[in-house]
């Protein structure tokens, strides 16, 4: 009987902490005295910033604030907006559904993995929001997330970062190739076979617009047309209200997208990687959102072989909106020296260096009103550094989400994991593992006698 | 005579018309070459790395060789470079890549670092370097100008060879030192993807350590036939590890996890043999026992992820600086990734940061590996008789804010300029622009 009642009274807590969770947790914090990398707004030295439940609420010198509200003094730190990875499979229990060249029904809020420790590396590393995408097997991928980095919520809702509007994985090039050309024998098999591909999905996706269209002006006359999520979604593409996000390398197949979202009216598009977009600046600095970028990787297969490390300036130097991404749950780590690589190739000034990984991923996410520079109004999204970010000796300090502290590296404990697998009797020691990648979960098509002869992983 | 006054003006005239013409002249295929020669580096601050610095000191190169260093030394005919408020430092050295290697790592057609078989020290990398790699003048205009090139597989996968990233030839490469490498039996897991359970792997590792002994004790018998002076058939695999025996060349042992290297200490321990450890990404756990066997470590890449999930964030950050806190000579590597064995300054950066301090994170990827390969007499320091392998900067080399103006590989000033410097040289302004 008293089991009974602290059974019920569990179960009753733990439906009001359900309840409790649905709101993102929100914090009060003023930083005090810091030098604000503001980003739109150039270098505050020796500034407050005030964050108020969530929000900046006040920028500026000697702040009075409520008692209550507790301070943190960051003289001669470095504070700026917390980082944002545009490009990302951190916190996703899997990444590809490489069944079929479209896969637009599926989406990455299904598969988000709120207990990777991905996800705490990447605080550590002053990241707050990343982009889990889907993976680059399929020419039109499934529908991403964009996630909020609230390390210990244990709900996979808990981190999707609610303000951010749709998004879908496009990929180019030598992986939905192999995949399917290669791996299936179906198309495409070739850069046209993409082309095609892409088009034969917004062709079907207009026909279908056009059966439902008919069907409302004629309601109560006619049977409905079949549901259809892969339609609709790309329905959807087409009519703006989602961004595109493609994975692409080569100039000639960046310049094939972009004439292809000409002819559908299509201008929310961001090229991924982009590896070539160097050669096609103008024309990206026109018809798209912009160039997400590596810092400096190359020659891991033959699609980046011509690639330069001054691709960011290039195409920064041409107008072209860019951000630097990490595809890689090592590199999110350290995403401020990879903005950092793009002052030695090609000089760029330490505020366009931080737009690459601030204001110019949120603006590429649709999430600008909200994240990527210090501004009042803003979310308290802010990292911490022992000294200006782009130097190598830099250390993330603290990591703070809309005001609540998740990371600190004084307090922190070496053990960060949310839960720890029973089977496991000694835990297992991995050795210089890549886990997050584009184009996880298809390696089956390409083992042969247990050894993995798929090392081109991007 | 007013005439003649007239017409070279008019010459002077067309030539200044012609003038943006001439200067932008350009030969069809053109390309700039190292250059040989003596060159007088004037009043630099000398990072010597094997001793204080010097500030506003000249360095002179001659014959390939630092000849010599002080103030105010003569010109003669020494080209001079102005280094006023400028940087010299010694080369740096990548303690294991495999930059020369490997073209592009998804085209099995150029991956020469892997052999087939289990025994194969035989195998000589310096065979298979391709002085013409793209990525061999990517990596040294960042002040790269040297790198261990090692294979990769099997028990012992072959030789491999220190390379200076200029030269025709593989023996104009050639930097003095080569080493068989070996890979200890592993219990860790390989990734994601290694669904094999501990047992099988520790069954796994025991047979192949087992494979190991045996080979080893035919590798001493063939050594005792050699060495008494008795005749042997061909057999290059033994011919190969009775050097390691007879202590001409050092055994590279990769070995990584904190169990593996405890193993390998004991492996070691009754072997008169010269040792190198190579990866060593767990060594922070068991540094003292590495420091008290003596074993210099070759480690990275720093920029690399925890290997245990309930490892602090920054563990292998950490690594070099507290093996080396606990005695170990550490040198720093980048591995694996031969297009990017440019980022060894960064990956030095991050030890410093993470407590190794930026001085003997220099020296992490300067002087340590060279005097692991013993070639402290040769490279690794700004020192009078050394190989004039270095580079001027205008700041600390491990911040990505630093240009690095000039590098020199034993003597040659190699030219500042590689396939990414040209394609943006080439695209920061396309033309045409923009078809309308």
């Amino acid at each position: 009987m008293k089991s009974a009642l602290i059974y019920i009274a569990f179960s009753l807590s733990a439906i009001f902490l359900m309840a409790a969770s649905e709101r993102p947790p929100k914090g009060s914090i003023v930083i005090r005295n810091g030098n604000l990398l503001t980003i739109t707004n150039g270098l505050l030295e020796a500034t407050d910033l005030w964050i108020e439940d969530g929000v900046i609420k006040k920028i500026g010198k000697e702040l009075k604030v409520p008692s209550g509200i507790s301070s943190i003094d960051a003289t001669g730190k470095y504070v700026m907006p917390g980082i944002i990875d545009a490009h990302s499979h951190i916190a996703l229990e899997t990444v590809n559904e490489a069944s079929s060249p479209i896969t637009s029904e599926v989406w990455m809020g299904d598969v988000v993995d709120p207990f990777d420790i991905s996800i705490y590396r990447a605080l550590a590393g002053g990241v707050t929001v990343s982009h889990a995408m889907h993976g680059s097997a399929n020419a039109i991928g499934g529908q991403n997330i964009t996630l909020k980095h609230r390390y210990g919520n244990k709900e996979p809702s808990g981190l999707f970062m609610n303000e951010a509007p749709r998004t879908i994985k496009f990929a180019l090039g030598e992986n939905p190739t192999r995949v399917h050309g290669r791996g299936k024998n179906i198309q495409p098999k070739s850069r046209m076979g993409v082309e095609a591909v892409i088009r034969n999905g917004f062709e079907e996706a207009k026909q279908y617009t056009k059966r439902w269209e008919e069907y409302e002006k004629n309601k109560g006359k006619e049977v409905p047309p079949s549901y259809n999520l892969r339609l609709e979604t790309l329905r959807d593409v087409l009519d703006g209200k989602i961004i595109i996000h493609c994975h692409s390398y080569r100039a000639d197949e960046i310049y094939m997208l972009i004439q292809v979202c000409k002819e559908y009216g299509i201008d929310k598009i961001v090229f991924s990687h982009v590896n070539e977009g160097f050669k096609v600046a103008p024309e990206l600095a026109k018809y798209s959102m912009g160039a997400s970028v590596f810092s400096d990787w190359w020659a891991y297969k033959f699609e980046v072989y011509y690639s330069t490390a001054y691709n960011a300036a290039i195409l920064t130097r041409n107008g072209v909106l860019t951000s630097v991404n990490s595809d890689s749950g090592e590199v999110i780590r350290h995403l401020y020296h990879e903005a950092g690589k793009s002052q030695k190739y090609g000089d760029l000034s330490d505020e366009e260096a931080l737009s690459l990984i601030t204001i110019n991923p949120a603006i590429q996410l649709g999430i600008d009103q909200w994240v990527g520079s210090l501004e009042e109004g803003k979310h308290g999204d802010i990292a911490i550094f022992d000294r200006h970010p782009l130097s190598i000796y830099a250390i993330p300090e603290m990591t703070f989400i809309e005001g609540v502290k998740y990371f600190d590296r004084h307090e922190d404990e070496t053990d960060q994991r949310l839960k720890v697998d029973p089977r496991e009797k000694v835990e297992a020691v991995y050795l210089y593992q890549e886990t997050h990648n584009c184009m996880r979960d298809v390696d089956f098509f390409f083992t042969n006698f247990g050894r993995n002869l798929f090392e081109h992983k991007h | 005579m007013g005439e003649m006054r007239i017409l070279p003006k008019i010459w002077l005239l067309i030539l200044l018309a012609l003038l943006p013409i001439l200067g932008s002249a350009q030969i069809d295929g053109e390309v700039i070459k190292a250059e040989y020669g003596s060159f007088l580096l004037k009043g630099g601050n000398l990072v010597r790395v094997s001793d204080s610095n010097l500030e506003d000191t000249d360095l002179l190169i001659k014959n390939g060789k630092i000849e010599a260093i002080g103030k105010g030394l003569p010109e003669e005919n020494a080209r001079v470079i102005d280094c006023t408020g400028k940087y010299v430092y010694p080369g740096m050295i990548d303690a294991g890549s495999r930059l020369g290697l490997v073209e592009i790592s998804s085209l099995e057609e150029t991956q020469d670092f892997l052999e087939l078989g289990e025994v194969t020290p035989n195998m000589q990398v310096i065979t298979a370097v391709n002085p013409n790699a793209v990525a061999i003048p990517v990596t040294r205009v960042s002040g790269v100008t040297s790198s261990l090139a090692i294979p990769q597989g099997g028990l012992f996968p072959g030789t491999a060879a220190l390379i200076h990233l200029h030269g025709y030839t593989p023996d104009q490469m050639f930097g003095g030192f080569k080493g068989i490498l070996m890979n200890f039996p592993s219990t860790a897991k390989r990734g994601n993807y290694d669904k094999r359970s501990e047992n099988t792997i520790k069954s796994e590792a025991k047979e192949q350590l087992d494979k190991i002994d045996a080979i080893w004790k035919k590798a001493e018998t063939y050594h005792g036939i050699k060495s008494a002076g008795g005749s042997t058939d061909y057999y290059p695999e033994m011919e190969h590890l009775s050097k390691i025996l007879a202590k001409e060349i050092p055994l590279i042992i990769e070995v990584n996890s904190a169990k593996d290297i405890k193993s390998c200490l004991e492996w070691i321990a009754d072997k008169d043999i010269k040792v190198i450890f190579s990866g060593v990404a767990e060594g922070w756990r068991v540094a003292d026992k590495i420091a008290e066997a003596k074993v210099p470590v070759l480690t990275g890449p720093i920029l690399s992820l925890p290997t245990r999930e309930s490892d602090a964030y920054d563990a292998v950050y950490a690594n070099p600086g507290k093996m080396l806190k606990a005695g170990v000579k550490v040198a720093i590597r980048t591995n694996q990734q031969a297009e990017n064995t440019r980022n060894l300054p960064y990956h030095a950066g991050f030890a410093a940061a993470y407590g190794m301090g930026r001085e003997e994170a220099l020296r992490a990827v300067t002087l340590s590996p060279a005097e692991i390969f013993g070639l402290d007499n040769l490279i690794g320091s700004l020192d009078e008789g050394k190989l004039a392998n270095l580079f001027v900067s205008d700041g600390d080399p491990f911040e990505t804010q630093t240009n690095i103006t000039h590098v020199f590989i034993q003597g040659y000033k190699i030219p500042m300029t590689n396939r990414h410097i040209r394609l943006y040289q080439e695209f920061l302004e396309r033309k045409p622009e923009l078809l309308e």
